[in-house]
């Protein structure tokens, strides 16, 4: 039964996919919606990924120097470890798990009202590829804008761990900064930005195709956005594993 | 016109149109007219092709929309205007620029002669100076009203309205019947629109189609319904006291008339 209806809609959201990946009828109108997407999805999540950035940051220095105590590990381990932690996972998986929390509710939603509301019917009734119009934008705009806030919340991270060490003197500074560049590998930079593509690719289509087939009333949109996020964070964490044994072995 | 023949629709397994057979006619208000859950608006989506029905053929002006590709609907759709239950304007765009919008998406028009025809439109709804306004910021007969001018926007052949005076008050309700009545005559469009309101029905009723629980009921014009044989049909319209009351009255005043000729 489960793997059934899985399936199902394993099948729903590839044509729904089919659908949204086709030529759009009016090339300017949707250039300007992508243009919207961008500020609206991505330029206003830039001070949620600031703030979380900069106090895990700031938390990880604190534990890796709480738990490397040993004499023989040197100091500087403390900014080398905070920085592969940063790197590795949390500025692409974490950020990306955050981000569908707060993009992912905010696309089904706005998508899921559209539909309870008809608007989406009215898109279709004047012969406008609604899934197209609406969701392509918010595909594109998530894929490109994603690099920018990874990298952004990388560079706030590590600036947090350096606040941290400024204010509170656990490590000397210049010990922070050796450690945050020495042994650095800079194909885990392009590791972090790959997956986040992937990651942004999955956010924004999964919670397109909740909002999209919500039926019923602001009840079912509700629970369309619920089940958007729970959905695309249970896909991040699997495409992190699959991801991560293929790009890192 | 736009014909109906035998559409059959079930959601689920549980039939909703019974195969419903009528016509729609050019330069008319053509009401579709039944109770709440009769299957009036999946009716009318299946028509405008919204929902697919199971059987039944569609003919607009002779061409099927069951046997239309692609492209052939999507010319068809640019002569079908809809108006919503809920009006369904877009939250995010101003009255000007719902109105705008599917001139924008599908007119060759340019840009000047867009918002020309965007005004032109608006004030034909009588609207003028809401430009600016936002869906939200408006009155639901006002959205109406913007729905109505979006609807016409492009010129169609077709007008459907689902339930345009759901949720307004009796005067305002007569005010977009009467809109609704005079682009029809205006501009010779083919209107068809789902109501429950008696009102409506007894005012703008020019070819009235009863749906009985997804049956065909009955078919007549305004002026037939009083002699109605059909027994939902007299249940529904002459539900309550008042509208008996106009019955008994125009029959009354029908019969003093044959009476005066003799
Ligand atoms: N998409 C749908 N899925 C399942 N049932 C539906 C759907 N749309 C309408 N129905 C059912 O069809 C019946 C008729 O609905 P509707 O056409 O909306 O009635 P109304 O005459 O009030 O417009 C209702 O019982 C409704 O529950
Ligand atoms: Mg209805």
């Amino acid at each position: 039964m489960i793997i059934e209806s899985s399936l199902a809609s394993l099948g729903k959201y590839c044509l729904f996919l089919c659908r949204v990946f086709s030529f759009p009828d009016r090339w300017k109108e949707s250039f300007k919606r992508y243009i919207n997407e961008i500020v609206k999805l991505g330029l206003d999540s830039i001070p949620l990924v600031i703030v979380i950035s900069i106090f895990i940051g700031a938390v990880c220095t604190i534990q890796m120097y709480l738990n490397t105590t040993s004499p023989l590990m040197p100091r500087y381990s403390v900014g080398l470890a905070t920085r592969e932690i940063i790197l590795l996972e949390f500025s692409s998986s974490i950020l990306c798990l955050i981000l569908a929390g707060k993009v992912g509710s905010n696309i089904a939603s706005e998508i899921g009202t559209m539909r309870v509301t008809e608007q989406i019917d009215a898109l279709e009734i004047m012969g406008v590829n609604s899934a197209n119009f609406l969701v392509l934008p918010k595909i594109l705009a998530m894929i490109t804008f994603i690099t920018v806030l990874v990298v952004f919340s990388m560079f706030t991270s590590l600036w947090g761990g350096y606040m941290v060490c400024a204010v509170t003197g656990l490590v000397p500074v210049s010990t922070y900064v050796y450690g945050i560049q020495t042994m650095f590998i800079e194909w885990y930079v392009w590791y972090a930005i790959i997956k986040s593509l992937f990651f942004a690719f999955v956010i924004s289509s999964v919670a397109s195709y909740f909002g999209y087939y919500v039926k019923g009333g602001a009840l079912e949109v509700g629970k369309a956005s619920t089940n958007a996020v729970v959905s695309s964070s249970i896909l991040i964490l699997l495409l992190d594993v699959i991801l991560t044994k293929v790009m890192l072995q | 016109m736009i014909e109906v023949r035998n559409i059959k629709k079930s959601f689920d397994g549980k039939t909703i149109l019974h195969g419903i057979s009528t016509s729609f006619y050019d330069g008319k208000t053509n009401l579709i007219i039944g109770q709440s859950g009769s299957g009036k608006t999946v009716l009318m989506k299946s028509i405008v092709g919204l929902l697919r029905p199971e059987e039944g053929e569609i003919l607009y002006d002779g061409r099927d929309i069951m046997r239309m590709n692609a492209g052939q609907m999507k010319n068809l759709r640019k002569e079908i205007g809809m108006l919503f239950q809920g009006s369904a304007l877009f939250d995010s765009e101003t009255v000007l620029g719902n109105v705008m919008f599917p001139l924008k998406m599908f007119s060759d028009l340019t840009p000047d002669e867009q918002l020309e025809r965007a005004h032109f439109c608006i004030e034909r709804v009588n609207l003028k100076g809401a430009d600016d306004k936002y869906p939200s910021e408006i009155s639901g007969g006002m959205q109406k009203r913007v729905a109505i001018a979006r609807a016409i926007a492009l010129n169609p052949k077709y007008l459907f309205c689902d339930e345009p005076n759901s949720g307004l008050d009796p005067k305002t309700s007569i005010l977009i019947d009467e809109l609704l009545s005079d682009i029809t005559k205006e501009y010779n469009i083919t209107t068809i629109i789902n109501t429950h309101d008696m009102n409506s029905v007894l005012g703008i009723g020019e070819n009235i189609i009863f749906v009985d629980k997804g049956h065909n009921g009955w078919t007549g014009t305004k002026d037939d319904i009083f002699d109605s044989e059909c027994q939902a049909l007299n249940d529904f319209v002459f539900a309550t006291d008042l509208f008996r009351r106009v019955k008994n009255y125009v029959k009354a005043t029908r019969n003093d008339r044959k009476e005066g000729v003799k």
